[in-house]
């Protein structure tokens, strides 16, 4: 069976910013199989739908996932309040993850777009360059994380209270123009994941994004997580569940 | 209940509209695509049958997103039909689905009468089990949801593939109607051969930061727990109007609610909704079945049916 699906416990917690939340799920069968770019389901008590979250790290040695997700509303505030010892009902891995086949990577992320990028940072270490953009300094997490993979981190915010200030996609140009990466990697908000993808086009070089749509059954059956997207010259919808979260910047279309 | 370690299993199976179910759970047109993805889950042969997503003439590419919203014990949906056509069907899916072992329901949508002609005769054709007609989308006009909310379109459409298909006709209702009885007698009398109620309640939410529904096509349906006391009072309702059997749907998510589901006169029933909470659902449903018709000496689940004792 390619899903897992169960009770897994916390065997971690730690608030990292104002209402985001960084769990360390004890889940070996899931651990074992799931890969970067991939997300959760997560049924919260009293609610009918999954939340679906990235994966933000993976042990396989330690039988761990590492979950961090932002209270956006009502379930996602109901796993926010649960507690070492507790467990979430789990479905997992979902998704297609990342293609790790290159050898250099600049990685992009917005906001709470940062969690799925750890394993990447990692994976690419001294190869890689991470550039991570925030609202405030209050909502800045894991840049000690990511400087320890060694890579290249470059910080922003909006209104520049840490880091520069500015827009990553500023920041990505200017990297660009020091030296080009195989790959582009990039999750965030859609506006921000346009402006990726347009860049990546500009400079030649492939990116690949992670997308975001409200799900259902998570799995490719419902079809509700719909994302536009062409095949062949060809516009139809996708599914972000099964056919992304991650797809490269040229399949995506932005402008219904 | 006293029971023995030998006492046979029960029976689950069930005969519904001339067709052989080995049990009353059926997975729900729209919830379960193909059926390909659950089978990552459980064996497709567990299942007493499969309606699989609503299928066009034509491709349909569906709504924009977003498509799904939660709602208290429930949710909204408006995919809008996305399907690869019915040629895609028979061609692709098809001939997966007739090898697992489970009664394969195809379940159509059009926009015109000739439409719904057309599917039905090229179904007409193939291995299907079982056609559902889907006169009830409440997401897109093109799903028949203009013939399902009068007795007078309900009946002409019902004619319509009647007369252009042989295979056992099952119609859809929607709840979105004054009376749905009057609606399952129009049915009735233009040779439907079973009914299943409920397709989904039309709502809407809106989010109070945007102004904006949270739906991009502003409504949707409703299903989900929420809707399972509307759909077992009108699976009630038609159960006492109709002589043809009922397949009851609508926000069952136990063996528990399987079981009202059949005292109010369902022979058979969909689970969609629950799926999305927990994939293993189905196999769920039936073990607790099983146990239920042994725990009360039960020799045929069946037994149960319409067995509700009216105030």
């Amino acid at each position: 069976m390619k899903y897992k699906q169960g009770k897994y416990p916390i065997i971690s917690k730690i608030a990292l910013a104002k209402e985001i939340y960084d769990f360390t799920i004890y889940c070996p069968e899931i651990a074992g199989i799931a890969e970067a770019g991939q997300f959760v389901n997560i049924k919260a008590d009293g609610f009918t739908l999954r939340r679906p979250i990235s994966i933000a790290g993976i042990s396989v040695e330690r039988g761990t996932l590492r979950l961090i997700f932002e209270v956006r509303g009502k379930g996602t505030k109901a796993l926010s309040i649960l507690n070492l010892g507790d467990t979430l009902d789990i479905l997992a891995p979902l998704g297609k993850g990342f293609n790790l086949a290159y050898d250099t990577a600049m990685i992009v992320s917005g906001g709470i777009g940062a969690p799925p990028m750890l394993p990447l940072a990692e994976k690419f270490g001294v190869n890689g360059t991470v550039i991570s953009g925030f609202r405030g300094a209050s909502s800045v997490i894991l840049q000690d994380e990511f400087k320890k993979t060694g890579a290249e981190t470059i910080l922003c915010t909006e209104d520049g209270s840490m880091g520069r200030k500015g827009l990553v996609s500023d920041a990505l140009r200017e990297a660009l123009a020091a030296q080009k990466p195989d790959i582009i990697y990039a999750c965030g908000a859609k506006a921000m994941l346009k402006a990726i993808a347009e860049i990546s086009r500009e400079y030649d070089i492939k990116c690949q994004i992670s997308m975001e749509e409200r799900m259902g059954c998570g799995v490719g059956a419902c079809l509700v997580c719909a994302c536009r997207a062409v095949k062949n010259g060809a516009e139809y919808y996708a599914h972000v569940c099964k056919d992304g979260p991650v797809f490269y910047g040229e399949e995506v279309v932005f402008d219904e | 209940m006293s029971s023995s370690i030998n006492t046979p299993k029960a029976q689950l199976s069930v005969e519904f509209a001339g067709v052989k179910f080995k049990n009353p759970i059926v997975a729900a047109s729209g919830a379960f695509g193909y059926g390909r993805e659950y089978e990552e889950f459980f064996p497709l042969s567990i299942l007493g049958g499969i309606a699989v997503k609503g299928t066009s003439i034509e491709s349909r590419d569906g709504n924009k997103p977003p498509r799904i919203a939660e709602t208290a014990s429930g949710m909204l949906n408006s995919v809008g039909l996305q399907n690869p056509g019915i040629n895609s069907f028979i061609e692709n899916e098809l001939p997966f689905l007739k090898q697992k072992n489970t009664v394969v329901i195809a379940n159509i949508a059009g926009k015109t009468a000739e439409e719904y002609r057309e599917v039905a005769q090229r179904l007409d054709a193939t291995s299907v089990d079982m056609v559902e007609l889907n006169i009830s989308c409440p997401n897109v006009k093109a799903g028949g949801i203009a013939f399902g909310v009068t007795c007078e379109g309900a009946a002409e459409i019902t004619k319509i593939v009647r007369s252009s298909s042989k295979k056992p006709l099952m119609v859809k209702l929607s709840p979105n109607v004054t009376n749905i009885a009057d609606i399952a007698k129009a049915v009735e009398s233009e040779g439907a051969d079973a009914v299943s109620l409920i397709n989904t309640l039309l709502g809407m939410r809106i989010d109070i930061k945007t102004a904006r529904p949270i739906l991009k096509n502003n409504v949707g349906g409703l299903s989900g727990p929420a809707v399972f006391p509307v759909a077992l009072r009108m699976v009630w309702q038609v159960a006492g109007a109709v002589k043809i059997p009922v397949c009851g749907i609508g926000g069952i998510s136990s063996w528990e609610d399987t079981v009202e589901m059949m005292m109010a006169g369902a022979k058979i029933v969909q689970i969609g909704t629950a799926l999305f909470s927990n994939p293993n659902i189905p196999a769920e449903i039936i073990e607790g079945l099983e146990k239920y018709a042994h725990d009360n000496g039960l020799g045929h689940l069946q037994d149960i049916a319409g067995a509700v004792k009216p105030w």
